[in-house]
């Protein structure tokens, strides 16, 4: 029981630890990929020794909402990191506490308070990137309920360790449907996670800027925690991604802790080779027009319902 | 075949057929005269694919020669045919019309898949107990789909693309219900198909000649005298 806490726990810690690394990583193949050399892969972690270090400054004008959101916004990672699997495929001590929408829903808490933060510094070009941050938040939304529920379908449960180990032990795991469906989340932590062809993480024109927009009043330990937190929510959805859907192996099956910790470089490796994928995408695609969004994510919407047709009728 | 690889064939089938519904999607949706083409010479290839594993499934020689027919005549002649006839209506335009905006247009077309996935399943029970569930509704919905690019688009080649499309759906559905169909009636339907692509081609080409453009929605009046078309004017 104690040792089920302890692994619940440490799941947490490697998402604190590692999240940092994968975006520096990320960036760094990025860079490569366009024949420069690239921050090293430890900049991320760098920037947040420095911002936590600097002085934060908070406008008069704003209100509680400025000051709470960057707490909120790093906490709500660590609150999914406990319900899904990263590290071991048995149900840990807080697995049941809720399922994937729950852990879709404590996510989209962070998203909605960053909206109303980046509202309430009366810096101009906040509203119009929360605003944008809302409308891809909003095509989104039906993506993700749809693919939840197919996965309902499937599995016959939404909490993501069930899922998890029917996908590890079953027989048909190249359905249509699967396959529609991790294309559907692609696709998906692409647009959440700020990406590519829907935003560019590495643009600093504030115009165009989608997801950056948010935290661009925030200095010192409040900026340090809206980054952090957006890595971490960035590591999450990987993990979803890879440990439930995916490649549902590799986990720890025993409760020893040799056995957990050996999980560590596989789920990373994963992560890895995900990541080498998602260099692809961004490396070979060019940012969409603002008004194309809504195009990328109705062809994510599609692609989940004919999951979902797929699954229920096939 | 024995019995035990029964079940990852009709997996691997399962998914040729579900990314054929989606290249059906695509034809639809995507913007640009290549991007369709592209997306027709997938949708080929899977419905290929899906041919070669029923054959496999049923020991039947008919159908590898279906898969033969549809992997030669769609992804490699059509597209050659094309770029010999009408070349410049293809690679030198990038974006076509649509009369609707793409979301309803997808919308729409969900619907149209749902429907014949309701229409489909019954059908292809009705048929024979045999039959691979998902080929007769994925094959319905491509020829549903592929009329309803018929009546979105609004330029030539987009057209052709959908016929075809529509063509390649009703195959998806035949190979699985009709699995001794003569093969002779294989082979005429492609050698039709391609003398339609031909055809349609050389039409394209005459009337982007005479007219400038082949936006089938601009065509909407008669002219007594061949003058440039009304976008130009337009701009001028």
């Amino acid at each position: 029981m104690s040792d089920r806490v302890l692994f619940n726990l440490l799941q947490v810690a490697v998402v604190l630890a590692f999240a940092p690394l994968v975006s520096g990583v990320l960036s760094r193949l990025k860079e490569m990929v366009q024949s420069k050399r690239g921050p090293s892969i430890l900049q991320p972690y760098r920037d947040l020794w420095k911002l936590f270090h600097k002085d934060e400054i908070v406008s008069e004008e704003s209100s509680w909402i400025f000051r709470f959101t960057p707490y909120l916004v790093f906490v709500t990672p660590i609150f999914v990191a406990l319900l899904i699997p990263v590290l071991t495929s048995y149900p840990l001590f807080f697995a049941f506490m809720g399922d994937m929408l729950g852990g879709g829903f404590v996510l989209a808490l962070g998203g909605f308070f960053a909206t109303l933060a980046a509202v309430d510094s009366a810096n101009p070009y906040g509203p119009i990137g929360a605003s944008r941050t809302r409308m891809v938040g909003f095509l989104a939304e039906p993506v993700f309920m749809i693919v939840f529920f197919t996965v309902s379908f499937v599995a016959g449960s939404t909490i993501p360790y069930i899922v998890q180990q029917h996908w590890a032990s079953a027989p048909d795991f190249f359905t249509p449907s699967h396959v529609l469906l991790v294309l559907a989340f692609l696709m998906l932590i692409l647009a959440e996670g700020g990406r590519i062809p829907v935003d560019n993480p590495t643009g600093h024109f504030e115009l165009a800027m989608i997801d950056e927009s948010k935290s661009l009043e925030y200095s010192g330990r409040g900026f340090a925690l809206m980054k952090w937190g957006g890595q971490m929510k960035f590591f999450v959805l990987l993990c979803i991604f890879l440990n439930v859907l995916v490649t549902p192996w590799g986990l720890a099956a025993e409760q020893h802790w040799s056995a957990v910790l050996l999980a560590i470089p596989l789920v990373l490796l994963k992560i890895f080779a995900l990541i080498l994928v998602l260099v692809v995408i961004e490396s070979s695609l060019a940012k969409l027009r603002l008004f194309r969004i809504a195009e990328f994510l109705g062809a994510a919407f599609i692609t989940s319902v004919a999951a979902m047709i797929a699954q229920v009728f096939g | 075949m024995n019995d035990a690889t029964h079940p990852l064939i009709e997996n691997l089938n399962a998914l040729a057929t579900g990314l054929f519904l989606l290249t059906a999607f695509g034809i639809i949706a995507t913007r640009q005269a290549r991007g369709c083409l592209n997306l027709f010479i997938v949708q080929s290839l899977l419905l290929a694919a899906s041919a070669a594993l029923l054959g496999l499934r049923f020991d039947s020689a008919h159908l590898y020669g279906v898969a033969l027919v549809n992997a030669v005549s769609k992804p490699v002649i059509v597209p050659w045919l094309l770029r010999r006839v009408a070349s410049a209506e293809l690679y030198t335009r990038r974006e076509i019309d649509q009369v609707l905006n793409i979301p309803t247009t997808l919308l729409i077309a969900l619907a149209l898949a749902i429907g014949a996935y309701f229409l489909g399943v019954p059908l292809a029970a009705a048929v024979d107990a045999s039959v691979p569930t998902p080929n007769v509704p994925v094959g319905i919905a491509g020829l549903l789909l592929g009329a309803f690019t018929l009546t979105v688009r609004r330029e030539a080649l987009p057209l052709l693309i959908g016929l075809l499309a529509m063509e390649n759906g009703a195959f998806l559905a035949g190979i699985a219900m009709a699995r001794d169909l003569s093969m002779l009636v294989e082979l005429a339907i492609a050698t039709d198909g391609l003398v339609i692509v031909f055809i349609v081609g050389v039409l394209v080409r005459a009337v982007a000649q005479q007219v400038g453009s082949t936006a089938v929605g601009d065509l909407a009046s008669l002219k007594e005298t061949p003058t440039v078309s009304p976008p130009y004017e337009e701009l001028g």
